[in-house]
């Protein structure tokens, strides 16, 4: 049984001290336009700033793909908390992204009523035909990351997979080529 | 899957009825099957006499801890703080898969439970916590929301009522614990999902500091039938001997299962009847080996135990078992139930929130023991550690994470000792020069000089 990571792997230029966004010019702040009008709007939900910031996170990560550490120091300046409690709030959380993924993120549920249906084949499959061969690691065409992620709530339809927002269901090692060949 | 199986004359669909059913998901579709009569008509009623109805009723928690719902209203009282209802749709129990398929097919039907639930409890802001990773189902509830508030269901003038009811839809980001109530209130305030010591209560100090009620999905969709049909109408549902459990149940069922699915009975169904003639029994024709009811974290039966057990709160008790959230996970008989339960336990060494050393301790250790007995490598030792640490993880925390992961394995021990027994490492035997006995072979073989 292998220990696969829930969290993609950063390459090293992405251990630098600002990730790898300093490396391609300045920090475009996120919540400009019509993304600062919808944290805006969702601030009318809540009676503080700070019950904003799971939200405000996800804008980030869709505009963005993932949450730098520049990015998490904007949303602590949007909603008047501290760089670090954004960080400490970010790394509880497995949904967010730390660092970049490939274009295709795609999580395959191991969990045991899964794993009774053979999920680690599906696994395999996907390391192997997205050519990313290894959990949490990209693959060279900057294509695919494929994890290993705990219970999507889908038992019944074993084995269950997400790429991006999609959903997919019922997913056996035979139809991985299918599938990958439908995204564009 | 195609829904709902309905291949037994005994499910009985209340909440199952529209699944299947895209016409379902919208506004009109709703309406057109009776969607919103019991919210127009609780609107106009007094909180108090809902909370009473819905105690009458006998309705129970369907997320996994069985409290009275209609007495968890009750603590809520018109004492001018702010209230909060918060739905707890962060359904992340393996084996559990009810409340995404609730939302899934039948939004709106939530979205009147958690209106007419906020309502009851003197609440004027609801928020559905939704898992992140229910990507369909979020974008469902989502839409319900929209539509109900530009029809005027929701808003300040709730159905022209003069009532406000606001229902707001948060997105988790993916942490099994958020699914503890506490847990979910400190995520939505925008915090680590640590799970809060209590007292206090949420119906106390709960959400934002506020008095808070906390229901589960499918609690939440039951009540608009009993406000619609009555409390006696809902406790024709169960056994006519146990009055504690009453009304239809949506147990999911999953693993090695011939028709995996959504199948929704009455309580106090019989689990033989349930598993071998609406599920089929274990897929391929293989024989069931063992069955954990009630989601991960209760004990498994074993199928000897299933013929007998009765699906109510308190006949799974009776069995050894606990109802749990309805999470019907089935083993065959090839399953191997070491691996089966390290795997298990690995699930909860990665979902600990770490804050009680009990469990982030002891989840993990469970687990790498685990998967060394797993591996061949473990020793008839390894069985008293794992039932000290179970023993220290278990009633020691602030939420049950730790003793969901200590169950499975004393529960294992237990019921399948002979299984880790055979997959122990076998004992070396005193061996001197000059013998051929394998055990002595293999480190020679392995040395540099041999």
């Amino acid at each position: 049984m292998t220990f696969g990571p829930s969290t993609p792997k950063p390459s090293p230029d992405q251990l630098t001290a600002h990730g790898a966004e300093h490396d391609h010019g300045p920090y475009e702040a996120v919540f400009t336009g019509a993304a600062r009008a919808e944290l805006d709007e969702l601030l009318t939900r809540y009676p503080n700033k700070m019950a904003a910031l799971l939200p405000a996170l996800w804008i980030v990560q869709r505009e963005r793909g993932w949450v730098s550490d520049d990015a998490m120091a904007e949303v602590a300046d949007v909603l008047a908390l501290t760089p670090a409690y954004v960080k400490g709030v970010v790394t509880f959380y497995t949904m967010y992204h730390q660092h970049p993924v490939g274009r295709y993120f795609i999580q395959v549920c191991t969990t045991t009523p899964c794993h009774v249906c053979g999920a680690e084949g599906v696994v395999d499959a996907f390391l192997q035909h997205t050519g990313c061969g290894e959990l949490g690691v990209t693959s060279a065409d900057g294509r695919f990351t494929v994890i290993e992620v705990e219970c999507l709530g889908a038992c019944g339809f074993a084995t269950p997979v997400m790429i991006n927002e999609q959903f997919l269901e019922s997913v056996t090692p035979a139809r991985v080529p299918e599938i990958l060949a439908a995204l564009t | 899957m195609g829904y709902p199986h309905r291949s037994h004359e005994r499910e009985t669909p209340v909440l199952s009825k529209h699944f299947g059913d895209p016409a379902a998901r919208t506004l009109q579709g709703w309406r057109e099957r009776g969607g919103y009569v019991a919210l127009e008509k609780a609107l106009k009623m007094d909180p108090a006499e809902i909370q009473t109805i819905v105690k009458d009723s006998g309705l129970r928690g369907r997320g996994g801890a069985g409290f009275p719902t209609g007495v968890k209203w009750s603590f809520m009282k018109p004492d001018g703080k702010q209230h909060y209802l918060c739905c707890n749709a962060d359904e992340s129990e393996p084996g559990t898969f009810k409340d995404r398929e609730i939302m899934r097919w039948t939004p709106h039907a939530l979205v009147e439970g958690v209106a007419l639930g906020a309502y009851a409890i003197y609440a004027t802001v609801a928020y559905i916590y939704i898992r992140g990773e229910f990507t369909e189902p979020l974008e469902q509830v989502r839409a319900a929301v929209k539509e109900a508030y530009a029809a005027g269901i929701l808003g300040e003038n709730a159905m022209g009522s003069g009532k406000t009811v606001h229902v707001h839809v948060h997105q988790g980001a993916g942490a099994y614990i958020c699914g503890e109530e506490t847990a979910l209130m400190n995520s939505l305030e925008g915090r680590r999902g640590n799970p809060r010591i209590k007292p206090p209560f949420p119906a106390v100090a709960g959400l934002f500091g506020q008095p808070t009620t906390i229901n589960n999905v499918e609690t939440l969709t039951a009540v608009p039938h009993i406000l619609n049909n009555g409390a006696e109408w809902y406790k024709q549902f169960g056994r006519p001997d146990n009055p504690k459990s009453v009304g239809t149940k949506l147990f999911s069922v999953c693993g090695n299962a011939a028709r995996p699915g959504n199948y929704e009975v009455p309580l106090g169904f019989n689990f033989g009847e349930f598993l071998w003639d609406l599920c089929g029994g274990a897929a391929n024709g293989r024989e069931i080996k063992a069955v954990i009811p009630g989601g991960s974290s209760v004990p498994f039966l074993t199928a000897e135990e299933c013929r007998t057990a009765i699906m109510d709160y308190e006949g799974f008790v009776a069995a050894g078992s606990m109802l749990g959230s309805g999470g019907v996970i089935v083993f065959d008989d090839q399953q191997d139930m070491v691996r089966q339960i390290a795997r298990l336990c690995r699930f909860y060494a990665h979902e600990s929130c770490a804050q009680c050393s009990q469990c982030r301790e002891g989840t993990a250790w469970t687990t790498k023991i685990m998967e060394r007995i797993s591996a061949g490598d473990g020793t008839v030792r390894d069985f008293d550690t794992l039932l000290s640490i179970a023993d220290n993880m278990t009633g020691k925390t602030i939420c049950v994470l730790s003793d969901s992961c200590a169950t499975p394995v004393v529960s294992g021990l237990k019921k399948f000792r002979h299984e880790f027994e055979a997959k122990l490492k076998p004992t070396p035997g005193v061996v001197g020069y000059g013998s051929t006995a394998t055990a002595a072979a293999a480190p020679r073989a392995a040395s540099p000089t041999a």
